[in-house]
């Protein structure tokens, strides 16, 4: 098909290229597929990434506990950066001559911290009337708008986020819309552009939203959805459109009268029009964009993953799911993780029932698959102290939680949400060098950030001016800071 | 009147007094005791309660026979917390409208505007951040339609009808943006309409017989604004102002020396900025110590470094969280107060001993002290770790029931899926 053989082509292509050993992912293969200009087009990558690992040096870290979220923890390990890779993880790791020696007795190691659900730059700081760019409110579907273009780079919140050990991160639209547009996947790098941010061979995500958001925006103004039948009706309109824009332009593929990938089509009249929405929701469909689903009770769950199964597609999370414990077998059964707060309930009618345990019940759960997100700019730069207080809470009530369990709340399981497990969130040879070095055990209230690389690179250091960056919006803002 | 009479008829007075009035005598035994009070950190010591009371403190404490024991070996034990500023009892859920009682849109009541009695003590929210060791909180009011937000009362988390220690504690009003934001959109003109607000008070205090026969000037506010007002402007009832912006927390500043107010400080995000000045004016600060986003024009200087330099600087600092539903967690924003600087001991008084001494309750609340009201946690570690949680919590004397709604929703849904649905599981 004519939709997968483009975008599908070049994830593939980036796939391999971020799981090669080179030292940077190679750019994305623009020249070869890109459009003529002005040549009207349904395939490829706009707005590529045009990120680019910053310096890097072989760098071991060792004497560390080490806990990789891919197995048990080590202690006195070493973790060797190499390439922009992890190279070796282990307690014997040799120092190459020419790498860096960081000495971290007494301190941890893990990979990378990834947030699942984040606005940041689609919700700058300062949070003025001129930076709500997340929710495009005019229509309950906006399939069509790609929250990358609203990401400010210049957002002083990402540094933030850096100095909380945060690596890469879903940026998402808002949930007043029933499908609200693309996501995107960004590494934790300062940038001038998004572009430059965009995580290499990340697939594209959906924000969906269920329950209270969509029927208060829209019900307010007196038109759909009010209730919640109205947001079902409009989730299952919007597939079955999908499903036959997909078919239109299957059948068109076989009538035979679709080019060679790098051809123009051959006969304009004959071809199928391009709505911008339906591409990405037949990109759901084709499984290639992914589902983030705002959903928050155990019931309104189940008939999203009912309407999954309807149309065809699986859903990567749902997101918030203060409810997740009242279900986490079907979550499990259905391969569907859950991101969710550590304690945050009662905000509103559908928030009421949080405990403390959610995130533990639904990861003890066999196959269960739990995140700690954070939908805050605040919770973003202490994912791991979430997780800290979820580990105490479930101890306590008995239900058990490893350190090396918890590790994978903020790191493996996000990236497997967002499609990227094959290239980070956890420390194993090949995967890349998102890595963070602690001043302690990460889940201790008293622990900081002391280090953080990405791609292999030194980005951010604790009480080093020189690696701490800011953004513009900083300069000569700090009070003297 | 017979015997059994008279015990059930002191019984039944000794409920409607509260549950402090039937507390057993507790013993906690063994524990890392911080007292926040003289006698420092006693390890192993054995905390005495009596009557709703502290009866006794130290290492070398006799357990008084028939005294119902608690081992705290291993464990640590510590004053109850304070949150000074919450919603707490006042907020069921934040989205509906009629579950909210803390901002009046009126602007014929503003100061007069009292939480007490609207505080409902079967809150679901009590339990839920009781059981976390919370054990004191600041209830405030909102600003509605004037940046005057009326009384804020102080509560008790443990059991009973009457949750309300002191109905009128303090007085709120917001500066800044959000004080702009109810006068017309200039903060000049907030700070006109706070003093305006003062002189009127004042001059009606002096004049009520000449008010009373309409032989005075009128005055902006209402006459239950303006007695509302009375205590403010003698001195007697603290006025908390929230304030970000260091320049609005000098005009702050200037404002309650003009007026020779009880001025207390909320928010204070850029207060770091202005230190030294701050604690000059012996005025002590509320703060949130995990704020540190530039999230306002007003909060650029937002650190989380904010508690401790405040502290350094001698000011007196308070831990508020604004919260209601996670008031709880006040406890984490006093470990990271800590990790960015501020003593361990600074920021368990900053939730214990420091609001007690703020709102004027130093002498029944605060530490481990005899004679003070037993609000006593025994914790299962470091209670500004954040996986410590409390094993048992006591309220005036009186141990509370260890659990809350949310740990039996928990409960009802720990196995899935059960031979029955979670509707036939107790509790």
């Amino acid at each position: 098909m004519r939709w997968t053989g483009g975008l599908a082509a070049l994830l593939t292509l980036s796939f391999a290229a971020g799981c090669a050993t080179t030292p940077a992912p190679a750019p994305r293969p623009a020249a070869e597929t890109a459009p003529e200009p002005g040549e009207i087009t349904r395939s490829g990558d706009p707005y590529p990434s045009t990120y680019r690992p910053l310096p890097s040096r072989p760098t071991l870290i060792r004497n560390a506990t080490v806990l990789t979220a891919a197995g048990p923890a080590i202690a006195g390990g070493s973790v060797l950066l190499r390439d922009g890779k992890v190279a070796a993880v282990g307690r014997d790791v040799a120092a190459p001559a020419d790498a860096i020696v960081v000495d971290a007795a007494g301190r941890w190691v893990t990979p990378g911290v990834i947030d699942v659900h984040s606005h940041l730059g689609v919700y700058a700081s300062p949070g003025v009337d001129a930076h709500g760019d997340g929710n495009e409110a005019t229509d309950p579907v906006t399939a069509e708008v790609w929250a990358e273009h609203s990401v400010w780079p210049q957002d002083p919140q990402f540094p933030l986020a850096l100095a909380g050990g945060v690596t890469s991160m879903l940026v998402l639209p808002g949930s007043a819309n029933l499908i609200g547009g693309r996501s995107v996947t960004l590494k934790n790098v300062p940038a001038r552009t998004v572009q430059a941010m965009k995580f290499p061979g990340a697939p594209y995500g959906l924000k969906m939203a269920c329950g209270e958001n969509p029927k208060r925006v829209y019900g307010g103004r007196n038109r759909a959805p009010s209730t919640r039948m109205g947001n079902v009706a409009g989730y299952r309109a919007a597939f079955l459109a999908a499903q036959y824009y997909r078919r239109e332009w299957e059948e068109y593929a076989e009538s035979g009268q679709e080019g060679d990938e790098d051809e123009e089509w051959d006969d304009e009249d004959d071809r199928p029009e391009i709505d911008l929405g339906l591409e990405t929701l037949a990109g759901v469909l084709a499984g290639d964009i992914l589902v983030h689903n705002h959903c928050y009770r155990a019931d309104e769950m189940a008939i999203m993953l009912d309407l999954a199964r309807e149309f065809g597609f699986k859903i990567a999370a749902f997101h918030h799911a203060v409810e997740a414990y009242k279900i986490a077998d079907l979550l499990a059964a259905a391969g569907t993780c859950g991101a969710m707060w550590a304690d945050w309930w009662g905000f509103k009618m559908e928030a009421l029932d949080g405990i403390r345990e959610n995130i533990a019940l639904v990861d003890a759960a066999g196959g269960g698959c739990a995140i700690v997100h954070s939908d805050s700019a605040e919770g973003i730069q202490r994912l791991n102290q979430e997780a800290a207080k979820v580990i105490g809470a479930a101890n306590r009530a008995g239900i058990p939680v490893s350190r090396e369990q918890a590790i994978r709340w903020i790191t493996l399981n996000p990236a497997k949400a967002m499609g990227i497990a094959d290239l980070t969130g956890s420390l194993e040879p090949r995967k890349m060098a998102d890595v963070v070095l602690w001043s302690g055990d990460p889940f201790s209230v008293y622990t900081k950030a002391d280090q953080v690389y990405i791609d292999g690179a030194l980005v951010y250091e604790r009480g080093n001016p020189a690696l701490t960056p800011r953004t513009d919006f900083s300069v000569g803002q700090e009070g003297g800071r | 009147m017979s015997a059994r009479g008279a015990l059930a008829a002191v019984v039944v007075l000794a409920l409607a007094a509260g549950p402090g009035a039937l507390a057993e005598t507790l013993a906690i035994v063994g524990g890392t005791v911080h007292t926040v009070g003289p006698q420092g950190t006693i390890e192993g010591g054995t905390v005495v309660v009596r009557d709703g009371k502290i009866a006794a403190v130290g290492r070398d404490v006799a357990v008084p026979a028939g005294a119902r024991t608690i081992d705290a070996r291993g464990k640590v034990v510590t004053p109850g917390l304070f949150d000074s500023l919450t919603r707490l009892g006042v907020v069921e859920v934040d989205q509906v409208e009629t579950t909210r009682d803390f901002a009046v849109e009126d602007d014929e009541i503003t100061a007069a505007l009292t939480v007490a009695e609207a505080i409902n003590p079967r809150s679901m929210l009590i339990p839920v951040n009781r059981v976390e060791g919370l054990t004191r909180a600041m209830v405030a009011p909102s600003p509605g339609a004037s940046l005057i937000a009326g009384q804020g009362a102080i509560i008790h988390l443990g059991g009973g009808t009457d949750l309300v220690v002191r109905a009128q504690a303090a007085m709120f009003a917001a500066l800044g943006e959000e004080g702009m934001s109810h006068a017309g959109g200039a903060r000049g003109a907030a700070l006109l309409r706070l003093r305006e607000a003062l002189q009127d008070a004042a001059d009606y205090a002096a004049n009520r017989p000449a008010f009373e026969r309409g032989a005075r000037r009128p005055y902006a506010l209402s006459r239950l604004d303006l007695e509302a007002l009375v205590p403010v402007v003698r001195g007697e009832l603290p006025l908390v102002l929230s304030v970000d912006r260091a320049s609005d927390i000098r005009a702050a500043l200037a404002l309650g020396r003009e007026h020779s107010l009880r001025l207390i400080l909320a928010g204070v995000t850029e207060g770091w900025t202005v230190a030294e000045e701050i604690a000059a004016a012996k005025v002590p600060v509320l703060v949130n110590p995990m704020v540190n986003l530039p999230a306002r024009f007003e909060a650029l200087a937002a650190t989380l470094e904010n508690a401790a330099r405040l502290a350094k600087a001698g000011v007196t600092v308070a831990f508020a969280t604004g919260d209601a539903h996670n008031a709880r967690n006040i406890k984490q924003g006093a470990g990271n107060a800590v990790s960015y600087g501020m003593t361990w001991e600074d920021a368990l008084r900053a939730m214990t001993l420091t609001p007690a001494r703020i709102w004027g309750l130093a002498d029944r609340l605060g530490s481990l002290e005899v004679g003070k009201e037993a609000d006593v946690v025994v914790w299962d570690g470091d209670p500004l770790e954040l996986a410590t949680f409390p094993t048992q919590v006591v309220i005036r004397g009186v141990e509370v029931p260890m659990d809350s709604r949310q740990t039996r929703l928990r409960d009802r849904y720990r196995t899935l899926p059960g031979e029955l649905p979670p509707a036939y599981r107790q509790p």
